[in-house]
């Protein structure tokens, strides 16, 4: 039997059932629809959070305080515990390292801000005018904190959009004073509105010196330091270097925490992956429905044409041959659903995109082509039974439209 | 041509042993004409089976052309199937989704002859059952006499030497059934060995060869 024959007999059959054709259709096509729609949902997740760190800035390396033992976050580095404060002089002193262009180091901390009858409590951030370089905020007014030496304590402070909005409504804030804890500065710039980024939410922030701060929340140390190397190359010499000065510093023991953005970056990379993974896993539990319905399909067909088996037979089919024309049956239903899932997943996820611009909802290659693949291999590994029920028929029988 | 030696066909049926052929011995020559005759249960359609190769002896020797078919796998089986032996239905078995050109062309299909080979050979058969138009038609568009013309084509597309017919009136007027014999007998003439299973005594008495069987064996043959 000639491979184009073999295809036209068993298209032939697929296209005498219509209705039996179109069921197979929307089980398998919903199978890989699904497994479309779930991997880009996982995707989109994915380059939600890539982009965010991304947006964090550009090679950075972040300096904790406190060794932590494993490289995600540990215990030490959520609470920040350690002997030895990291001080505004070691943050200076990382600049020595050729590699390392500029740092900004943090102070963090949540504190009730007020101005006139209105106040409310707010993250106070403090920090040196190089964070917002790192960062590449803009400004909406003013100008973000002056460049003076970090040690200075100048009341000065920069406020989030929402922060303005709030205290000033549509007076001008620029240049009055804004009552941080018991303490004053005058206000010289607002951000720039943003979305919201991961870690902080830039609209609802104060900025203020980090001397400042320091002197604001009665602390030494620093939250973190955040360093930018000179380039993607030198980032693994500047972490080098990192610890190398603030082993120095610290009379030789290591009591820091040295995060890379790369680092960070695939460690989420992986958790995503796994979670896209296991998503396109569940959702490929519906391929397996589906070919267990081709099945049971295929076996119904086998029933309806026992007459036709028993026939071929008599002419001179071999078992090969009778289990070719049914495998190709089922392949076709397999393929059809396959296909139209395929439409389907893309569809769908278009229309997503439309109703949320913000997220990329688009299905991995690997998935479309995985999905297309396991629905096919499913509706083979299912067929292969009833076909070789129909090969095993015993001629007779089956011309008489019995099964036995 | 063949040849059958000691032939038995048993079947359990519940506890007991139902002989449907019981040590027949049978010698049919090419271009035979033969007609298989008795009531039914006489075992004339397992006879039949038998010689079409779609059943195997219990015991027994089956001889065709010179070669025992005992041997045989079913793979070689369906091969001298397509080589040697057409099939006639009492019900047609014409695949319903199929026009009657495709049902003619369906052995050639298996065979994997080339399709301008096999249109060629399908309007010869067409020919020879006088069926030329409706070849586009499907099954249920043509009459019971049309219907046995094609399955008739369809059994004679392959070239093969032997006709098997099982009651092949058998679903039709007396007027179509007589076109069938009519066709089948010209097809005797020119060389096909045919053999035909049937209770109709006015199609049986037009062989020249008559047997009449009972009980699984053979009471009267007029060779």
């Amino acid at each position: 039997m000639r491979f184009v024959d073999c295809n036209r007999i068993a298209f032939g059959a697929v296209a005498r059932y219509p209705l039996r054709t179109t069921m197979m259709l929307l089980a398998t096509s919903i199978g890989v629809g699904a497994v479309l729609m779930l991997t880009a949902v996982g995707e989109s997740a994915r380059g939600y959070v890539s982009h965010s760190f991304r947006e964090l800035g550009t090679n950075l390396v972040i300096v904790i305080p406190g060794k932590a033992e494993t490289s995600g976050a540990g215990a030490g580095v959520l609470s920040g515990a350690t002997a030895r404060d990291l001080t505004l002089d070691d943050a200076r002193a990382l600049l020595r390292s050729h590699a390392i262009k500029r740092i900004a180091p943090v102070v963090v901390g949540s504190i009730s801000v007020s101005r006139g009858g209105l106040e409310r409590e707010t993250t106070v951030l403090g920090t040196t005018p190089e964070f917002a370089t790192i960062r590449q905020w803009k400004m909406a007014l003013g100008e973000f904190l002056p460049n003076v030496d970090m040690d200075r304590t100048s009341p000065v402070c920069v406020i989030g959009y929402n922060i303005r909005t709030e205290l000033f409504g549509n007076r001008p804030s620029i240049g009055k004073w804004l009552r941080i804890g018991d303490r004053r500065c005058r206000i010289t710039g607002v951000l720039e509105a943003a979305g919201t980024s991961i870690m902080v939410d830039t609209n609802e922030i104060v900025i203020v010196p980090v001397s400042y701060a320091q002197m604001l929340f009665d602390v030494s140390g620093l939250f973190r330091i955040i360093v930018e190397a000179t380039s993607r190359e030198t980032m693994d010499r500047a972490r080098r270097d990192i610890v190398q000065i603030i082993r120095q510093r610290h009379y030789g023991e290591e009591d820091v925490t040295v995060v890379t953005q790369d680092a960070v970056l695939s460690t989420f990379d992986g958790i995503f992956n796994t979670l896209t993974r296991a998503l396109a896993g569940i959702a490929s539990i519906s391929l397996i429905v589906a070919g267990v319905l081709i099945m049971n399909v295929m076996l119904v067909a086998v029933s309806q044409r026992t007459r036709e088996v028993g026939l071929l037979k008599a002419l001179g089919a071999t078992r090969r041959q009778i289990i070719a024309l049914f495998l190709t049956e089922a392949a076709f239903l397999a393929v059809f659903g396959a296909l139209a899932g395929l439409g389907f997943g893309y569809l769908a996820t278009s229309g997503l995109r439309r109703l949320y611009p913000d997220y990329i909802f688009m299905p991995p290659v690997w998935a479309a082509v995985g999905a297309f693949l396991v629905a096919i291999g499913c509706g083979l590994f299912f067929g292969i039974w009833p076909a070789r029920k129909a090969a095993a028929l015993d001629p007779i029988q089956a011309l008489a439209g019995r099964q036995s | 041509m063949i040849r059958l030696e000691g032939l038995c066909r048993d079947f359990p049926v519940g506890d007991q042993v139902v002989h449907a052929l019981d040590h027949l011995d049978l010698a049919i020559e090419a271009h035979e004409y033969v007609s298989i005759m008795g009531p039914s249960g006489s075992g004339k359609s397992t006879l039949l089976n038998m010689l079409g190769l779609l059943d195997s002896p219990t015991a027994g020797n089956y001889w065709l052309d010179n070669v025992s078919t005992a041997t045989m796998s079913d793979d070689e089986l369906a091969s001298v199937r397509q080589e040697k032996i057409g099939f006639v239905f009492q019900s047609f078995h014409l695949v319903p989704r199929m026009s009657a050109f495709e049902n003619i062309e369906l052995p050639m299909v298996l065979a994997g002859l080339p399709p301008a080979e096999r249109r060629e050979r399908v309007m010869a058969a067409l020919g020879h059952v006088s069926l030329t138009s409706r070849i586009e038609h499907r099954p249920d568009q043509l009459s019971g006499g049309e219907r046995q013309r094609v399955a008739i084509a369809r059994a004679i597309v392959m070239r093969p030497a032997i006709l098997l017919a099982d009651e092949p009136t058998g679903n039709l007027d007396s007027h179509a059934g007589q076109e069938i014999i009519d066709i089948m007998e010209d097809l005797n003439r020119r060389g096909l060995t045919l053999i035909v299973v049937t209770h109709d005594a006015a199609i049986g008495g037009r062989s020249r060869r008559q047997i009449r069987m009972k009980d699984g064996h053979i009471e009267a043959d007029t060779a």
